[in-house]
């Protein structure tokens, strides 16, 4: 065989050279087992597939950065059994139950626009929103809008009905969040009081009334390399607009509270491998990155598939300062969308 | 004094899991002063926590309890 055969059977079967025609020129995100041949890549590939995903993200995306903040409207008390989740009412976890009422909401979404921020989305720890809670952001939102800030509104308030559905996007919320949070195979280890399929029932009837699809979940909750690799083409197929990648922070008095953190490296090549199998979509750096990644890992997050991050803290755990990701992406020379980019 | 992050006295052991980097990543829990369960409210910029005894602290001025 001479060298330009070899070479050329090397390209056939190495996944890189395989994404690098597929993903990047032709925009066909990779398949399950391409995804987990791409996991399985030893960590001197990781800087070559950290490059790529960059490229395939700048060029099916663009070099915007979504930036998002988000607060919790209801904390705690929730009757679901995530077992990644402090909000669990069925776990003995250190957090109370707690709403913001109205002025602390527009506050937090004022400090969310002045830092250029796009969306600022609404969250509740509930199996689905009850009249209460649709009254509570009907309020809110008004009250946001009447205070001169058009930021726009996302919500994640569980599983809806198709009412509350309608009742959502009445109320001008232009993308809502569901998290599917694992692969299918592995959810029944993750939460036994709903299913997976529940979950995606309420992400159809959002995507069939015009609302924006918000949908990812959590790495590092037991799951394998297979399953991660099936988590990714399930979302791919789910075609959301946006996918937030969530790394496990072990939360006191879950069942999860003993698991390790994913190591850095194996992170970032998810990070890469899931910007491989969904080309066009927003992957948003979300919880647990402090933790898992610290701040290189961050940025190499942000030059490895990443277009949008949430800023600032989360619903119960602290991030870092708002203003040292700003930092980072004038750093990266990354420009942060603007709202007029999004109307 | 009590560890805002699990609630047992500050003197008793070394907290290995109130001092490590997921401990930095989370707001007090529990009240310095009596270790109750406190009420803590977490936005995107900072955290507000009450105590029903001792009052509120918040992340602007850490650690100290207003009524």
């Amino acid at each position: 065989m001479t060298a330009a055969a070899e070479r050329t059977q090397e390209n056939a079967t190495d996944v890189l050279a395989v994404a690098r025609d597929q993903v990047l020129d032709r925009g066909v995100g990779l398949t399950r087992d391409q995804v987990l041949a791409v996991l399985r890549l030893g960590d001197e590939r990781l800087e070559d597939l950290l490059a790529l995903a960059h490229e395939v993200r700048m060029k099916w995306c663009g070099p915007e950065v979504e930036v998002e903040g988000i607060i919790s409207l209801k904390t705690g008390g929730c009757p679901e059994d995530c077992h990644f989740c402090s909000q669990s009412g069925r776990f003995p976890t250190p957090v109370r139950s707690a709403w913001l009422d109205i002025p602390g909401l527009v506050a937090a979404a004022k400090q969310t626009a002045a830092t250029g921020a796009t969306e600022f989305c609404i969250v509740a720890a509930v199996r689905g929103p009850d009249a209460r809670l649709m009254s509570q952001v009907r309020d809110g939102i008004k009250a946001i809008r009447d205070s001169g800030n058009d930021i726009q509104i996302a919500c994640s308030l569980g599983m809806l009905t198709q009412e509350q559905v309608d009742e959502l996007v009445a109320m001008g919320v232009h993308r809502y969040n569901h998290n599917l949070e694992t692969a299918r195979s592995h959810f029944p280890q993750v939460v036994t009081t709903h299913t997976w399929e529940e979950r995606w029932d309420t992400l159809r009837m959002v995507r069939e009334a015009g609302m924006e699809v918000c949908s990812g979940g959590i790495l590092g909750m037991g799951e394998t390399d297979e399953q991660r690799a099936e988590f990714a083409v399930q979302l791919a197929e789910l075609d959301p607009h946006e996918v937030p990648m969530n790394f496990l922070i072990p939360q006191p008095g879950t069942p999860y509270e003993q698991y390790e953190p994913i190591e850095g490296r194996a992170a970032l090549k998810l990070v890469a491998a899931f910007r491989l199998a969904l080309p066009r979509t927003m992957l948003r750096f979300a919880g647990g990155r402090e933790l898992t990644l610290g701040d290189l890992g961050a940025e190499q997050g942000m030059l490895g598939g990443i277009n949008a991050i949430i800023v600032g803290n989360y619903l119960t755990n602290l991030g870092r300062p708002a203003q040292q990701d700003l930092d980072m992406l004038a750093d990266l020379k990354m420009p942060i969308k603007a709202l007029g980019d999004t109307l | 004094m009590f560890c805002v992050h699990c609630g047992l006295p500050e003197a008793d052991g070394d907290h290995p899991s109130c001092r490590g980097g997921r401990a930095a990543l989370e707001p007090p829990r529990f009240c310095p002063e009596c270790a109750r369960r406190m009420v803590v409210q977490v936005d995107p910029f900072g955290w507000a926590a009450r105590c029903s005894r001792h009052g509120s602290t918040t992340s602007a001025g850490a650690g100290v309890l207003t009524d």
